[in-house]
């Protein structure tokens, strides 16, 4: 905000409260009311504020409170958003970042754990991007506002109180690379958001047994990272894809075929997915857990993966 | 323990100027138009009635694939065109291509975004009368009704934030009311001061649903004060009266910066589109009596004409001179190439990535296999 006197923040509680988890604390006292606009409760509303604002020179960064009210914004983030650029025959631009907490947090009702990933894929025209730690939090942030293309950063419920040394100096990532999280020889796990870590505690049981996983968080779920994968996949020739999402129709459905289109002939194995069931998610906190794929449940399939 | 009745004793009052036989009303105020801009303003008024006419015919000819005429609000369109400026910023439902046509949008432009060809700015991505021009600033128009509600405080705010002497004006009919953007674009207008001017043209029908099931309130202007508001209600076929009531609405927007509602009432003459027969819902001799006898140009030009202003000769030439216009244009616009391949696949994002750049050869390769299944007169 510093740096573009046009970006700006819209979303319910953004100004003086600081965010519902603080994202935005600090920011409308330094930069005033107008830049950090506290809206009325209409997601697609000041959704479609945003798209306005944008079409007209602005930078606008758009908070959903939960990802999940965002549902209420889809005309706006799919049929404008989306495609108001191409509709226009390139006349408009569209440089908003949609962004706000998702995925299943402890016990927040089904209505707040929502990942929305898997109902925007489709959406033609916008980018959707994950970010997992401190670090690609902040350079995936940047690119997004950088970006002329309206961008979705899914950020996660539980992922908000980690705490990492990250540069002092500026630094931009790209919205379509993915990290590599842990280079190895014998698998490839792909993942991204919070189940980076399920997977990376996964990994440390996996290595005591002997195995070499090779970890990479996708980050990029629109369009997918397919060189680095592929280059993962060429050299393990096997897959095995952890989310968050539900079973049907999320990223992983959508990562599996892409990978079996492009890199068949790799694959050693079929490509295992674990995801969520397709199922809301409870409240009871056991039933929770049980909808979240959990470390053991990755070690296991590793291990029959790798027979 | 009182409640607020569900309906006032009387209907809001109806601002007008000029009455059915265009004589200034006694003891309406108004300011007055000098000649160039009220022959300008019936010249346009002319010519949107026969570009209408004219691109239905095309569309019945299957030279074009759909077309929406504005039919019976072409006071509506022009005089609140008239009473704006270029800088003010334009968010149209889609009954509203007068606005462009004030602002020198050319009779071939319109043409050209009808026939989807390469010179249409939206290079045929969006289906006819669908215009959109930044230049003119005059937004995209988007097929879902009343979604560019919210967004007009968006642009608000941007003028705002620039300080701009300048207002947005969003469009809306009768039935985008309905819509929840319609409360949610109105209430942040209000709660954020944003510097919109809310035009609501009620032309009675929403393709087949009249306002007596659309809504149970006193049409729209009551709803305005719901919302904090400023509001009024204006005679849409009277053009000089649109034309006062939206001088005097953009004055208390920009200079008040807030919002205000004008709801502006018509008559839509002509079927809902293209895809509609009208004749189907309502009567013909209802539609009639409204092309006839409430025609905003007639009653215009009785104005126009009584200050000597337009002689029936200037009339026949120009309504001669449009029309040979428009049918050029459309053989030009007819002639012209398609947009390219590569424009499919374009202005998704601003530039090709790489799962776009895989399609688009796929598709290439395809063609090139097939090239007699596809139309030989679109260039590769």
């Amino acid at each position: 905000m510093d740096r573009d006197p046009r970006v700006c923040v819209f979303g319910e509680d953004v100004g003086h409260y600081g965010g519902s988890y603080k994202v935005t604390k600090g920011l409308a006292e330094k930069y005033g009311d107008l830049r950090v606009l506290d809206t009325p409760i209409a997601e697609n509303s000041f959704t479609g504020m945003g798209v306005g604002a944008a079409m007209t020179g602005l930078r606008p960064v758009i908070e959903g409170m939960n990802m999940g009210f965002l549902l209420l914004a889809f005309n706006q983030i799919s049929d404008n958003c989306g495609m108001l650029h191409y509709t226009s025959g390139g006349q408009f631009t569209i440089p908003t970042v949609i962004r706000g907490p998702g995925g299943v947090g402890r016990q927040l009702g089904a209505e707040h754990s929502q990942r929305l990933e898997s109902y925007f894929q489709s959406i033609p025209g916008i980018q959707l991007v994950a970010c997992s730690t401190v670090y690609n939090a902040k350079g995936l942030m940047k690119a997004a506002i950088r970006s002329e293309n309206p961008v979705v950063l899914f950020e996660h419920v539980l992922l908000y109180n980690l705490k990492e040394r990250i540069p002092d100096e500026e630094y931009v990532l790209s919205l379509e690379e993915a990290e590599m999280v842990r280079p190895g020889e014998h698998i490839t796990i792909l993942t991204y958001s919070r189940m980076r870590y399920h997977v990376m505690q996964a990994a440390k049981t996996l290595v005591n047994k002997g195995y070499d996983p090779e970890v990479i968080d996708i980050r990029s779920l629109k369009p997918f990272d397919l060189y680095t994968i592929g280059n993962s996949v060429k050299k393990t020739h096997r897959v095995l894809i952890v989310e968050e999402c539900m079973r049907t129709g999320g990223i992983g459905a959508s990562l599996t075929a892409a990978i079996n289109e492009n890199f068949h002939d790799y694959l050693d194995a079929p490509i295992v997915c674990l995801s969520s069931q397709d199922v809301p998610t409870p409240y009871a906190g056991t039933l929770e857990e049980w909808t979240v794929v959990q470390p053991p449940q990755i070690v296991a399939a590793v291990e029959n993966l790798c027979q | 323990m009182k409640f607020i009745s569900e309906a006032a004793d009387k209907r809001i009052p109806c601002y007008r100027v000029l009455s059915d036989d265009g004589y200034p009303i006694a003891g309406s105020r108004f300011e007055q138009v000098d000649k160039e801009t009220a022959v300008k303003m019936y010249k346009s008024m002319v010519t949107l009635q026969i570009m209408d006419n004219i691109f239905y015919e095309a569309q019945r000819q299957g030279r074009i694939s759909f077309y929406l005429t504005s039919t019976g609000e072409e006071a509506i369109n022009i005089a609140t065109a008239a009473a704006l400026t270029s800088d003010d910023v334009i968010l149209p439902q889609y009954r509203e291509p007068g606005i462009l046509l004030w602002r020198g949008f050319t009779l071939q432009e319109f043409a050209n975004q009808c026939f989807g060809n390469s010179a249409d700015y939206g290079k045929g991505k969006q289906m006819p009368i669908h215009y959109g021009s930044n230049k003119h600033n005059f937004f995209t128009i988007s097929s879902p009704i009343a979604t560019q509600l919210p967004q007009a405080a968006g642009v608000a705010y941007s003028l705002k934030m620039d300080k701009k002497e300048a207002c947005v004006v969003a469009f809306t009919g009768d039935g985008g009311t309905s819509e929840g953007d319609f409360h949610a674009g109105l209430n942040f207008a209000a709660v954020m001061d944003a510097p919109v001017l809310f035009i609501c043209r009620n032309n009675g029908w929403a393709i087949s649903t009249p306002i007596s099931e659309q809504f149970r309130s006193d049409g729209v202007v009551v709803k305005g004060q719901a919302y904090g508001i400023r509001s009024i209600r204006v005679d849409g076929n009277d053009a000089l009266a649109v034309y006062n009531t939206i001088r005097a609405a953009r004055e208390m927007v920009i200079h008040e910066q807030k919002p205000v509602l004008v709801e502006a009432l018509s008559y839509r003459v002509g079927h809902h589109s293209t895809s509609d027969d009208s004749t189907k819902y309502r009567p013909v001799d209802e539609i009639e009596h409204w092309k006839t006898a409430r025609n905003p140009l007639a009653r215009f030009r009785k104005w126009v004409h009584k200050n000597g202003w337009w002689t029936d000769d200037e009339e026949s030439e120009l309504r001669g001179s449009i029309r040979k216009q428009l049918l050029n244009a459309i053989q030009v616009a007819e002639k012209m190439e398609k947009p390219v391949l590569a424009e499919m696949f374009s202005d998704v994002y601003d530039d090709l990535p790489s799962n776009l750049h895989e399609q688009e050869k796929s598709l290439r390769e395809t063609i090139k296999r097939h090239r007699q299944d596809y139309p030989t007169d679109v260039p590769v």
